[in-house]
């Protein structure tokens, strides 16, 4: 089973929350620390149950949200 | 293990942070509006009008040539581009204030020409950046800072339906109302901005999407409120739909 | 040597602006101009340009403000009201440094005053017109075959200092007919060149940004600095006036446009009189001839100034003399033209408390 992750940009992240909303897999959430505007910044903290369904990537207003796949052809 | 990117930032879209509040809804349409382009393959020849609002920094947020507009000007702008240059793709990006207050002969005529340019129009139902006040759209009963007692007919008229009234013009190609509260709806609003993107070329007339926004910050709710208070209040005014479709099935 | 045409100026300076290789137009009907509207909606399209009326003067000058940054001569023509109506977008245009020309054929004002000639613009063509510190380099032409010259002019200024240009006319000289000689059709090959700032697509390149604005008030003074700097190379190279019979005048008339047609008559018959005077015509009003006008004024009796307003041409003409003399004004307004014989009697008391 391929592996899925993502990767938050922790200083474009304005910690909306909205990505944590709509994970299907609540693998998302606020981290405790801030970033340097003082937001909490989203996390990954489940490292193992992401589906790499996207979800967050698409809610985030401010494309800080990367979502990877390991082994996996993407056609370009 | 190697790991591929299966959803990242569309290169269309710079790499400055944006400067909307947390979650405000310009960021997920900007990125949209972005991978549509690359989609389509047009970023060497798209010509982008900002308007003033909180969008006026967006010409800094795509990689494309772009220029800002004076309040509500933007489609006599993008018309001037058009047609002075028939064979690039022109788009302006406009909020309420700009579109439908100031702006509301410059949209009606564009779009009545039949101008071969696309409109993404943000539609959250109050002033942002200058800090809370009335818009055409905001609601019957929504306090602002102009209508601090809230909307009433009698003193500010009802709320404007914009794809309503653009929908009677014969010039109008692609005419949506979508909203973007839920994954789902962002991928439904993105077909959408492709289909308006499609509508320009292929020279079939004006495009416009119509996007139901959040505003947190001017509406005093959180960014997971907002969303539900535009579920619960927003569509009832402005249902969601397609009003026009001149382009027919996306290939 | 080339057919001579007799022409009404309003569509003299519209094929006058095809000439020059503008394919592109942007306008709305108002008199005393609207033939100059409705003639490149006939012409355009034979040339295989662009017309399109636009829903106001609002939108027209938006028009233009996009067709200019795609780096295509474009050109708009109204009047006074809706000259008005376009400052916001000249001021715009300005501050963006976009090439474009501009036509306001001078009708009575203020408000929606009347159809007849006047001359009350020049403030607001001059001084600003829009917001902020910007200019517009404005031409007077006063003959019909100086229409056409000054519009050609117009694009290669406009192009030459990337500025908007007005050519500044009126009511007379839009609908009166005179015989004019059209210049050759320019190649359009040979149009400047604006790839390396316009918005054309960012194939290939880094794209390209167009604004009037920028948040930080350190760099908006520096565009500002900027824009100072292009006048002030505007005002030392681009000056041009007329003078008739000035070298032994006693008396100097000054005045632009059709009141200098009117004054070119006042001379012959002054003169006809005994009355020694000359006549000084600024063509660019800006800039505007200061030092040219000073040194034209030296050892002269008294100036008078004449003009189809209630007097703002002669403030700047006061500028230029400092104080050194008298400058007396006549002047006629909402659409009133002077007759040569009012403005020699004007001329005669001057005379007669002069000497």
């Amino acid at each position: 089973m391929p592996k899925n992750f993502v990767v938050i940009d922790e200083e474009r992240c304005k910690g909306c929350g909205l990505c944590i909303s709509v994970c299907p897999k609540k693998v998302l959430d606020f981290a405790d620390h801030f970033n340097s505007k003082g937001y909490h910044p989203a996390t990954q903290v489940d490292k193992e149950n992401c589906i790499g369904c996207g979800f967050c990537y698409m809610m985030c207003p401010d494309t800080a949200i990367t979502v990877y796949r390991e082994n996996v052809e993407v056609k370009g | 293990m190697a790991a591929k990117a299966i959803f990242k930032k569309p290169q269309s879209l710079s790499d400055k942070e944006f400067t909307y509040c947390p979650g405000c809804h310009h960021g997920i349409v900007h990125r949209l509006v972005a991978e549509v382009i690359d989609e389509l393959g047009i970023q060497g020849k798209t010509l982008m009008v900002a308007p003033v609002g909180c969008s006026v920094f967006a010409y800094t947020f795509f990689d494309v040539d772009g220029t800002v507009a004076a309040h509500g000007r933007a489609p006599a702008v993008a018309t001037g581009m058009k047609r002075a240059m028939p064979d690039k793709v022109v788009f302006t990006y406009q909020g309420d204030g700009d579109l439908a207050a100031i702006g509301t002969a410059e949209i009606i005529h564009a779009a009545n020409r039949g101008e071969k340019i696309t409109t993404i129009f943000i539609n959250n139902a109050i002033y942002g950046m200058t800090g809370g006040q009335m818009a055409p759209t905001t609601l019957l009963g929504m306090k602002t800072t102009t209508s601090p007692y809230g909307r009433e007919v009698d003193r500010e008229g009802y709320p404007i339906h914009v794809s309503e009234v653009l929908k009677e013009l014969s010039g109008v190609a692609y005419l949506e109302r979508v909203a973007v509260s839920s994954p789902a709806e962002v991928r439904k609003a993105k077909q959408a901005i492709k289909k308006a993107f499609m509508t320009q070329i292929k020279g079939l007339g004006f495009s416009l999407v119509e996007v139901l926004s959040t505003c947190p910050t001017n509406w005093g709710l959180s960014p997971i409120e907002a969303i539900n208070w535009l579920n619960e209040n927003m569509k009832k005014e402005y249902p969601l739909g397609v009003f026009v479709d001149k382009v027919g099935e996306l290939k | 040597m080339a057919e001579k045409v007799m022409v009404k100026g309003n569509e003299a300076m519209g094929e006058a602006a095809v000439r020059a290789g503008c394919r592109l137009y942007f306008g709305y009907p108002i008199t005393p101009q609207s033939e100059l509207t409705e003639y490149m909606s006939r012409r355009l399209p034979e040339v295989e340009g662009t017309f399109l009326q636009s829903e106001s003067e609002v939108a027209a000058v938006n028009m233009i403000y996009g067709a200019a940054s795609t780096g295509t001569r474009v050109m708009t023509s109204t009047s006074s009201p809706g000259f008005s109506l376009m400052q916001e977008g000249i001021s715009y245009i300005a501050g963006a440094e976009l090439p474009s020309v501009f036509i306001n054929v001078v009708r009575g004002g203020p408000g929606l005053g009347d159809i007849q000639p006047a001359q009350s613009d020049y403030f607001q063509g001059t001084k600003g017109g829009g917001h902020g510190d910007y200019h517009l380099i404005v031409l007077a032409p006063s003959s019909v075959q100086e229409a056409v010259d000054l519009v050609q002019l117009a694009f290669d200024l406009a192009d030459k200092y990337r500025n908007p240009v007005l050519v500044l006319a009126d009511g007379m000289l839009g609908q009166m007919m005179e015989p004019v000689e059209f210049p050759e059709f320019r190649d359009l090959n040979t149009l400047p060149d604006h790839s390396s700032w316009a918005m054309q697509g960012c194939e290939g390149r880094e794209p390209h940004k167009i604004t009037s604005f920028d948040i930080d008030p350190i760099n908006l003074e520096k565009m500002n600095l900027g824009y100072q700097k292009k006048y002030r190379e505007i005002e030392a190279n681009e000056v041009r006036y007329e003078t008739e019979m000035i070298e032994d005048a006693e008396y100097l008339l000054v005045g632009y446009g059709t009141m200098a047609r009117i004054l070119g008559t006042v001379v012959k018959m002054a003169r006809n009189e005994g009355i020694k005077v000359g006549l000084f015509r600024p063509i660019t009003l800006w800039p505007f001839p200061y030092k040219e006008l000073e040194s034209a004024a030296e050892g002269k009796k008294a100036l008078l100034t004449v003009e189809m307003s209630m007097g703002q041409m002669v403030e700047d003409v006061r500028l230029a003399i400092n104080g050194k003399m008298h400058v007396d004004f006549y002047g006629r307004t909402g659409g009133v033209v002077p007759t040569p014989e009012e403005v020699l009697r004007e001329l005669k008391k001057i005379v007669e408390r002069s000497e």
